[in-house]
């Protein structure tokens, strides 16, 4: 019977959850790195035994770590990230140059055709990809240095490359999210980057409409239908139906439209789910009550999902990188808390249930189907 | 790790999370340094031996020491002296270690 293995990252380790196609009954297994903080943990689609994790520390920096049985072993990789070239200089946060350096590597994006090959999002914000597991890596120097990039600035959590979203119908084809710049997007394989922001507007910047200098969340795709994009913004969730292009609001009809992750049904690309936020300056669901709100539609008509999730008294907040959608026939839905839960809906969020309530707070849920 | 009688063995303590990343399973390493033992040096060995351990303590390109890694011995604070200068005499005759430590950080 085929199954999937929930792989979370939080801020003191990593687990591993299993369960049958059922998803009922759950192995929970971890932490992993105790003490760490695995910022991202990712499968490769060709290969379900590799795994990349992401882990770091304010202490000792990054390492990156491998696994080729599933996550029941370990070895580390290459750790250097070094910027090619000139590092030149970003915004800061009081408006003066600051010169690029690394901190940690936010997101692992394993290419979807081979599992040697794989992206690193780097905070600050840069593109790095190893072709040789997780060894060595080098930067995608084009993106660090487009002709914008001195006007980047950090987003609260940092100036991050969080998002890395490949396209099934060519390698060379990518698309990357930068907070506090906005979406980048690539289809010479990394060398040209050209900002893909049109329609956006963020009333936190000087000029709204700016072609770069959104801070924009997350992005998620359907591979069904791959000129059409979701994106969470820091406010506002955004639609494209030209590979990025262009993007027009979607958000109607949400209590509110800041939030963090957006994901995709498996099958359905027109099924959207995202995780209401109060505010950038309350990072809680709205009304203390835990709601993924799920859209049919591919946008602007969401209906709350609550069964089974808190309906008061829950201020725990939903991290960018901690929603997940696995491929069974009747697609699961998944996500991680900053309060230590890790829900689960076998049934495309018609109903949940936590599969563990006390980790440490989640910083990243993806999930692997297994066959 | 005796490498030659020219070396001198040094004795070093590393931070659980470093000892854990290497598999090492004692609280202290012995390394032969050669040549003047410096922090540079003793860093450069235990580097050597232990690949896992680069970037962790200093920094890849710069080699700098990471901001919240200190270095003790003899109940002084090693930290800011440059990684080419000799080491105190009982590091180099064994009767004291160095202590490599994570910096004290939270509440």
């Amino acid at each position: 019977m085929a199954g999937v293995r929930v792989l979370v990252g939080t801020r003191k380790g990593a687990f591993i959850l299993t369960a049958d196609g059922t998803r009922r009954d759950w192995h929970v297994e971890g932490p992993h790195f105790a003490g760490w903080e695995m910022y991202h943990l990712a499968g490769s689609p060709q290969n379900t035994d590799r795994i990349y994790a992401s882990a770091s520390l304010g202490w000792f920096g990054q390492q990156i770590q491998r696994s080729d049985d599933g996550g029941s072993t370990w070895t580390p990789v290459g750790n250097e990230f070094t910027y090619d070239g000139d590092v030149g200089t970003h915004q800061w946060y009081d408006g003066s140059q600051r010169p690029w350096e690394f901190t940690r590597a936010w997101h692992l994006e394993p290419s979807l055709s081979d599992p040697d090959t794989v992206y690193a999002g780097v905070e600050d914000a840069a593109l790095f990809r190893s072709v040789d597991g997780g060894q060595t890596w080098h930067e995608l120097r084009g993106l660090r240095c487009h002709e914008s990039g001195p006007d980047w600035q950090p987003g609260a959590g940092g100036m991050c490359l969080h998002t890395i979203i490949q396209d099934p119908r060519d390698a060379d084809r990518l698309h990357v999210a930068i907070s506090a710049a906005g979406v980048f997007r690539t289809t010479d394989g990394g060398k040209t980057w050209q900002p893909a922001n049109r329609g956006l507007q963020s009333g936190q910047i000087p000029q709204p409409e700016a072609e770069v200098g959104h801070c924009v969340h997350n992005l998620a795709r359907h591979h069904g239908r791959p000129d059409t994009l979701y994106m969470q913004k820091h406010w506002d969730v955004m639609r494209s139906d030209d590979d990025g292009a262009s993007w027009y609001d979607i958000g109607d009809g949400l209590p509110t439209d800041f939030g963090f992750p957006i994901d995709v049904h498996a099958h359905d690309p027109d099924t959207v789910y995202v995780v209401p936020i109060t505010s950038d300056e309350q990072h809680f669901p709205v009304d203390g009550k835990l709601r993924v709100y799920r859209s049919r539609t591919g946008g602007g008509d969401w209906e709350p999902l609550t069964d089974g999730l808190p309906q008061q008294h829950c201020y725990v907040n939903v991290l960018r990188d901690a929603m997940a959608v696995d491929r069974l026939d009747d697609c699961g839905i998944y996500f991680g808390t900053t309060g230590g839960q890790v829900y689960a809906s076998p049934d495309a969020g018609d109903t949940w249930a936590p599969i563990v309530r006390d980790l440490p707070s989640v910083l990243s849920v993806e999930v692997q189907t297994l066959p | 790790m005796s490498d030659s009688a020219t070396s001198t063995a040094i004795r070093v303590h590393l931070p659980t999370h470093l000892r854990k990343l290497a598999h090492i399973d004692d609280g202290e390493l012995t390394l032969d340094v050669p040549g003047t033992v410096t922090l540079g040096a003793v860093l450069d060995v235990l580097e050597t031996h232990y690949p896992v351990l680069k970037g962790t303590i200093r920094h890849h390109d710069t080699q700098r020491r990471r901001a919240f890694v200190r270095f003790f011995a003899c109940e002084e604070d090693l930290s800011h002296e440059p990684h080419d200068a000799p080491l105190p005499d009982p590091v180099v005759r064994g009767t004291e270690p160095l202590l490599i430590i994570g910096a004290m950080a939270g509440g």
